[in-house]
């Protein structure tokens, strides 16, 4: 037989696309509300070895049929196309709407952010707290938990100036975005 | 119109009757026995007593792949779904259209760890196309409905219907649904046709193109079939296709090259590398198809037809995508080469390419001496059956691709094999399911003597049935495509790849009231295989091969297509970590 040369020994393993930067990308996808649809979108993004940084639902239509769902995820553009064809593939998905590549939209979120302290620190606190306008929703004579929104990065810097006065726990609702202008998206 | 009072099991026979449903393949339990008893009450749909759930869902497959319509099952809660998983994930890999309807236990004892009890909806979620929790009668009829839609349009895949006892129970009116118009779920039949005129134009100027055809044909039907033969006869392109997508293309067509991929042919994986076009037609660029991805023909412009858009782009980049069902977009693309009077420009030169490889004979094997060679065995069993028009199942695993490689096929819905899951145990039941469709048909599942055992007990369900479908093992006495990779990877260490113990199989088949035939020599081949067609019941061919014989051309793990092993003598060493890594 007339066999050409052996082959070169295979090269090592790469990333499928090394070339492309990982990009932040904000979903938005319509869902019927049923049992199981939040497992269906979560188990695919875990099956498939996607990135979820944030993820929000609720039910938004007048009779309770419709749930919103906000996808907040990273990954190169390949991957977030993926992401995206993935999720139309769900029979109980309406819409996916990728925010960050439709335009203009506003972005936000809200945390309860919890913080200890006396003397200094608590009058600090109160003071950045009203920097932000993060409003104290609870008080105690050593603590105050404050509700804190904007987009993520404002929330990221509260929290991080909040770590430095007595900062103890703190819960997000992760994102919630939209569309600018009149129409939807 | 009002409907009738039924039982919800009385509900899901009227529909699955309404549905056009004329078998089902099933086993019975404590969550399913309502349906059972409405099964023993009518007579209008016909129950297949398998004997394990796994078998059922490949029996189902089976049945589908030949007959085109979807395959049913029904099975009992808890250990009866779990059983049924491994098929349900094969039937979703391969773009199968099922329905698994399973048993639940009680509504009011869901979640209480009650006795059969599992999560079927949850356990099934990622590997079903859909699946649902009935909770009330009254909707089961819409459900039922609703499943055949999603199972059978689209990209078809297994549905799985979750049914409570006591919704089994319960009494609803039953009537039958109209047009399902779902709300969100929509697939896209027709391609655009301004993407398909390009690929039109593309294909005309294009001096080196190639069709790459997959499983998306047959799933489209015997009309996407007919259409590629078309569509190659107007361009002139040379034809290969993936292993689900054998039998859409006639391999007596000179402009067959044969299948693509690890095991493909070396003229089919060249063309493949050194192409200026690619049309991929209802395939996925699967990694066992294109071996190492940026060396996955480096030049070629490709167009890819899909009906389901996830699969654009996702491994491989296309230049242009055409969203919509294979044999439509085929028939609009025959039509717009027509009606634009195009031309082909394929060269001469890129038919002398092909020439060349083709010249190389990398199927060629040499059979000398008593000790049958395997593909020698496939041949002359193709020789003996071709004119019967038969349909071929296959295991999983060297057997399975040297029959790919040996046995030519010219019409669809012929070959029925593991592709995407790759599940060991999928032959025989899948024959069962396609002899039950077609009762008539010479069926035959080309099988390992390890796959084999892995659902060997579906050997009673034929008898049961009278089915007469033919076994015919290629025994090595190793699972053979494992023991290949330990040849090839770790330099011949064997680890667990022997079967030690193995059953006389003929005495085995003679225990199931099956006929048993041995084939140990090269001169009792073509006895044996005729012995075997003679007999009208079902017959099981322990037909010894070469052991150490392995399966070649290769494309190695992490190689791409030019570097494909044609023998046995091109194999060194071991592999590096990172090559081993990849599988």
């Amino acid at each position: 037989m007339n066999a050409p040369a052996p082959p070169p020994a295979p090269r090592p393993a790469k990333p499928l696309f090394p070339e492309e930067p990982a990009e932040r990308h904000t979903l938005s996808v319509t869902v019927d509300n049923e049992a199981g649809v939040l497992g269906r979108i979560v188990g695919l993004f875990s099956a498939r070895g996607y990135n979820i940084e944030s993820l929000t639902v609720a039910d938004v239509s007048p009779d309770h049929a419709v749930s919103r769902i906000t996808i907040v995820t990273t990954g190169p553009r390949r991957v977030i196309d993926q992401i995206h064809a993935q999720l139309e593939r769900l029979v109980p998905v309406h819409s996916v709407t990728d925010l960050t590549e439709a335009g203009p939209h506003v972005e936000r979120e809200l945390a309860l952010v919890k913080v200890a302290g006396t003397g200094e620190k608590r009058v600090e606190a109160l003071r950045l707290a009203d920097i932000f306008r993060a409003r104290p929703v609870d008080t105690t004579t050593s603590s105050f938990i404050f509700e804190v929104s904007g987009s993520t990065s404002k929330v990221d810097q509260f929290i991080a100036l909040m770590r430095e006065v007595g900062l103890v726990e703190v819960a997000r609702t992760g994102v919630a975005a939209m569309a600018r202008g009149k129409d939807p998206a | 119109m009002s409907g009738r009072d039924l039982t919800g099991a009385e509900i899901l026979l009227e529909a699955l009757s309404d549905l056009g449903v004329e078998v089902i393949f099933g086993y019975p339990g404590g969550a399913v026995l309502p349906i059972y008893d409405a099964l023993h009450k009518q007579r209008r749909i016909r129950h297949v007593l398998v004997r394990h759930e796994q078998g059922a869902v490949h029996a189902a497959e089976g049945y589908a792949r030949a007959s085109g319509k979807p395959g049913v099952v029904l099975v009992t809660s808890g250990p009866g779904a779990t059983n049924a998983v491994t098929g349900i994930t094969d039937a979703l890999m391969d773009s199968i259209p099922v329905v698994v309807i399973t048993g639940q236990v009680a509504t009011h004892l869901i979640g209480t760890d009650a006795f059969q009890e599992c999560d079927t909806v949850g356990i099934t979620r990622h590997c079903s196309k859909h699946n649902y929790l009935v909770k009330e009668t009254a909707r089961l009829a819409e459900v039922v409905h609703e499943a055949f839609h999603i199972a059978t349009t689209g990209r078809p895949g297994p549905v799985v219907i979750d049914l409570p006892k006591d919704v089994q129970v319960a009494r609803a009116r039953y009537q039958r649904p109209g047009t399902i118009m779902h709300r969100s779920y929509r697939p896209r039949i027709k391609g655009d046709l301004a993407a398909i005129s390009a690929a039109a134009e593309m294909l005309a100027s294009a001096e080196r193109p190639i069709l790459y055809t997959g499983g998306g044909i047959i799933n489209s039907g015997p009309m996407a079939s007919q259409k590629l033969r078309e569509l190659a006869g107007l361009t002139g392109a040379p034809v290969t296709s993936t292993l689900m997508g054998l039998g859409a293309f006639p391999a007596s067509s000179p402009q067959w090259l044969g299948m693509l991929g690890m095991h493909g042919t070396y003229e089919a994986n060249m063309a493949m590398n050194q192409c200026d076009l690619m049309v991929c037609l209802g395939a996925r660029f699967d990694d066992r198809v294109t071996g190492r991805l940026d060396g996955f023909s480096p030049r070629s412009a490709k167009i890819h037809v899909d009906i389901d858009p996830s699969s654009f782009n996702k491994t491989v980049r296309v230049d242009l995508a055409i969203e919509g069902d294979v044999g439509h977009v085929l028939d609009d693309l025959v039509k717009v080469w027509k009606s634009r009077g195009l031309r082909p420009s394929v060269s001469e030169e890129w038919w002398n390419r092909i020439r060349g490889w083709r010249a190389v004979r990398c199927l060629a094997y040499e059979q000398k001496g008593p000790e049958i060679e395997p593909q020698h065995a496939i041949a002359r069993l193709r020789e003996a059956v071709a004119h019967l028009d038969p349909i071929i199942t296959t295991e999983v695993g060297q057997h399975q691709m040297w029959a790919a490689q040996h046995f030519p096929f010219e019409k669809p819905n012929r070959w029925l094999t593991s592709g995407g899951l790759g599940t060991m145990g999928y032959g025989l039941p899948a024959a069962i399911g396609a002899q039950v469709a077609f009762p008539n048909k010479l069926v035959i599942d080309i099988a390992g003597e390890a796959s084999i055992l892995m659902n060997i007990q579906e050997m009673s369900t034929a008898v049961q049935y009278r089915l007469p479908v033919k076994v015919f093992v290629l025994n090595n006495e190793y699972m053979g495509m494992v023991r290949q990779w330990q040849d090839l990877t770790y330099e011949g260490r064997h680890a667990e790849s022997y079967t030690a113990a193995l059953p006389d199989f003929v005495t085995l088949a003679e225990a199931f009231g099956w006929k048993g035939i041995r084939i140990d020599t090269e001169d009792q081949l073509d006895a044996g295989i005729a012995e075997m067609l003679a007999h009208p019941g079902p017959v099981f061919v322990d037909c010894r091969v070469k052991k150490h014989a392995n399966c070649f051309p290769m494309i190695p793990s992490g190689a791409a297509h030019s570097e494909m092993i044609l023998s046995q003598a091109d194999v060194s060493g071991e592999l590096d970590a990172s090559a081993e890594a990849l599988v």
